[in-house]
């Protein structure tokens, strides 16, 4: 049966679809030039939920379906942010959530950069005000790139991620 | 939904409490507001809700003698300071201020293994303490409220609109079973039922959205098993449901299509729900001969992690977690709402607990969700979508099934039109308990393919 399968599938030639440009995203602070030197064309992204409601996610975790295959750009998601030199950060950062996502920043290694994924990471978004949230990202770590969205596509991820790619590695 | 509401004194507040405790009723949640709280039990498929004037700031511990009640009331004094009179467990949930104090196990060779809140894999946070003994799990605690944002508080006092936005942002995979839920509530509390096509177009909203849960997360736990084929497979059908809900409602999970009064916009395609139905009848059935007929697969999911019917019934565990555990509740069936009862489906039921047992129910799901839609399609019923609400100071209710289980809703409504109060009640709050009990004895190997099957939701939970 798993033979069979793959066989066809292998006839059949990936159905993967072709990549978004990656537009006009405006890139909060300049890369250095040496960090683009030594990361080349590969970024590993290490994904922190601060208290989002799991729509970004969803939607993050679509980027590695075969239609948008994220990692044939060279982007790979990693199980700890010792591996990691993206912090994709989801969520208006809740008060309960704000001292492990200080500590996932600590341990990923220079140089690094901070994605933060979805409207209510930008500033609370619909949750800005709660007495239970920090209210956005940027509030608790340098951000260099947000992406928009309630959750955004993983059209939108893509653009935005391969925007940061660009940039890192130009 | 058939549901009463009186206050209680202290001795009826006892009484149902004792009734819980002699499984004569099943808790349907528990919550409060500064100077009350209130308790919700089904028995016999109708909802009784229980205020309780707490002016001395306490009420008697519901948990004490039916311990499903026991995280509720932890949370209840975290939200609104109520303290549980005689609660064994005091320690804050929801609130993190404090060191937490793990619970204890003692024996020779035992260690801990602490994990989280931030895990390994693109997924919500939380924490779990276990307590091995070489590879067996002795015990496992669950420490969870990371990704708690304080929606209660935002809704109260909040505009109709605004709330139905945060209702649908308290768990973003079952965005449309909160919004139906919660719109349901609404209109119960205004005695103003929504336009009979929006009806039957958030039947087709909410069977779209189980179906795109099942298919992803059938896939998920066959990937948890190291069997990656299946989990590309059912990510690739998952996607083609998110398009089609885009290409139906505007927007990929639905979030926002389903309002209080009906729905925002009428159906914006239908050839591709058509589209989509073919596609998964394809190629979903050749998916299910794999998992079934993959020896090396079926012996990571059958025998692992069994809950038994018993913890299932006492929890009233719902969805398919307790479908696999041989409770057959579904809210659809009963109490019930429209349209489903004008519609044909079955309720698929096992006894063995397992994981095996949780992805065949689902697999079940998928077949009759499909189904659904298709008469959903055939008999979608012509008219407006959208019926303006009148205002008016009231209370509603509504139990909704969603893909992970009952969703329970509770409002109180100003003679503004705003919300004054609002309780939004996640299935896996019966569940996440559960886990702790099917994981004993397992490997700490087989806790993340335990997990996934569970599947809970952290953010429903923790509000």
């Amino acid at each position: 049966m798993t033979s069979k399968l793959l066989f066809r599938n292998f006839l059949r030639g990936p159905l993967t679809e072709p990549a978004p440009s990656s537009g006009e995203v405006a890139l909060a602070d300049e890369v250095n030039r040496a960090a683009r030197a030594r990361l080349g064309r590969s970024l590993s992204i290490r994904q922190v939920d601060a208290g989002s409601c799991n729509g970004c996610e969803l939607e993050i975790h679509a980027l590695n379906n075969v239609l948008y295959d994220l990692e044939r750009f060279g982007l790979r998601f990693v199980a700890s942010p010792r591996h990691a030199d993206v912090l994709l950060v989801t969520g208006p950062v809740s008060a309960n959530m704000r001292e492990a996502l200080e500590r996932t920043h600590r341990a990923t290694p220079d140089p690094k950069w901070v994605v933060a994924v979805g409207d209510c990471a930008r500033d609370g978004g619909i949750f800005a005000g709660s007495a239970a949230c920090v209210g956005g990202v940027s509030e608790v770590l340098p951000v260099d790139l947000h992406i928009p969205g309630c959750p955004p596509s993983p059209t939108a991820l893509l653009k935005g991620l391969l925007a940061l790619l660009e940039s890192v590695s130009a | 939904m058939n549901w009463t509401s009186s206050r209680a004194d202290r001795q009826a507040w006892q009484q149902a409490a004792e009734r819980l405790q002699r499984g004569e009723a099943s808790l349907v949640s528990l919550w409060g507001e500064p100077g009350g709280a209130y308790l919700a039990l089904m028995a016999s498929d109708a909802v009784s809700l229980l205020r309780l004037d707490c002016a001395a700031g306490a009420f008697p511990s519901v948990g004490r003698l039916h311990p499903p009640a026991i995280r509720l009331e932890r949370a209840l004094r975290d939200l609104s300071g109520l303290e549980a009179e005689g609660a064994s467990d005091r320690r804050p949930w929801l609130r993190h201020a404090a060191p937490y104090a793990f619970l204890a196990a003692e024996g020779e060779g035992l260690h801990q293994i602490p994990v989280g809140p931030v895990h390994a894999g693109i997924i919500e946070p939380g924490h779990f303490r276990f307590t091995v003994n070489g590879e067996i799990v002795v015990r496992l605690e669950e420490r969870l409220g990371y990704v708690h944002k304080g929606i209660d508080a935002l809704v109260a006092g909040a505009s109709l609109e605004r709330a139905a936005s945060l209702a649908g942002r308290v768990s973003g995979d079952s965005t449309v079973a909160y919004a139906i839920a919660f719109a349901q509530a609404v209109e119960d509390a205004l005695d103003a039922p929504a336009p009979e096509r929006a009806v039957w177009l958030r039947a087709l909203a909410g069977e779209l959205e189980r179906l795109a849960n099942h298919l992803g997360d059938i896939g998920a736990v066959c990937n948890d098993a190291s069997f990656s084929i299946m989990h590309a497979s059912c990510a690739l059908l998952r996607e083609h449901v998110l398009r089609a809900s885009n290409a139906c409602f505007g927007h990929r999970l639905m979030m926002d299509a389903v309002v209080p009064g009906g729905m925002r916009d009428d159906l914006a395609a239908q050839g591709e729900v058509t589209a989509l139905l073919a596609f998964i009848r394809r190629r979903f059935p050749e998916l299910v001969d794999l998992y079934e007929n993959t020896a090396s697969l079926k012996d990571r999911t059958v025998g692992t992690g069994v809950l038994t019917a018993a913890l299932a019934q006492q929890f009233a565990a719902g969805g398919f977690i307790g479908r696999a555990s041989g409770r057959r509740f579904d809210a659809r069936r009963a109490p019930g709402y429209a349209p489903y009862d004008r519609l044909q489906f079955e309720v698929p039921c096992v006894q063995a607990g397992d994981v095996n047992a949780r992805v065949w129910v689902r697999i079940q799901e998928v077949q009759q969700s499909l189904a659904l839609i298709e008469q959903i399609m055939a008999r979608l019923p012509a008219g407006p979508v959208r019926a303006a609400l009148p205002f008016a100071a009231a209370e509603g209710a509504a139990l909704v099934e969603g893909f992970r289980g009952d969703i329970f809703a509770w409002v109180r409504m100003g003679a503004d039109g705003r919300i004054e109060r609002c309780h939004l009640r996640d299935p896996s709050w019966f569940q996440w308990p559960l886990l702790e009990a099917a994981i004993e004895g397992n490997i700490v190997a087989d806790f993340p393919l335990c997990n996934k099957s569970f599947n809970c939701s952290y953010s429903g939970h923790d509000l």
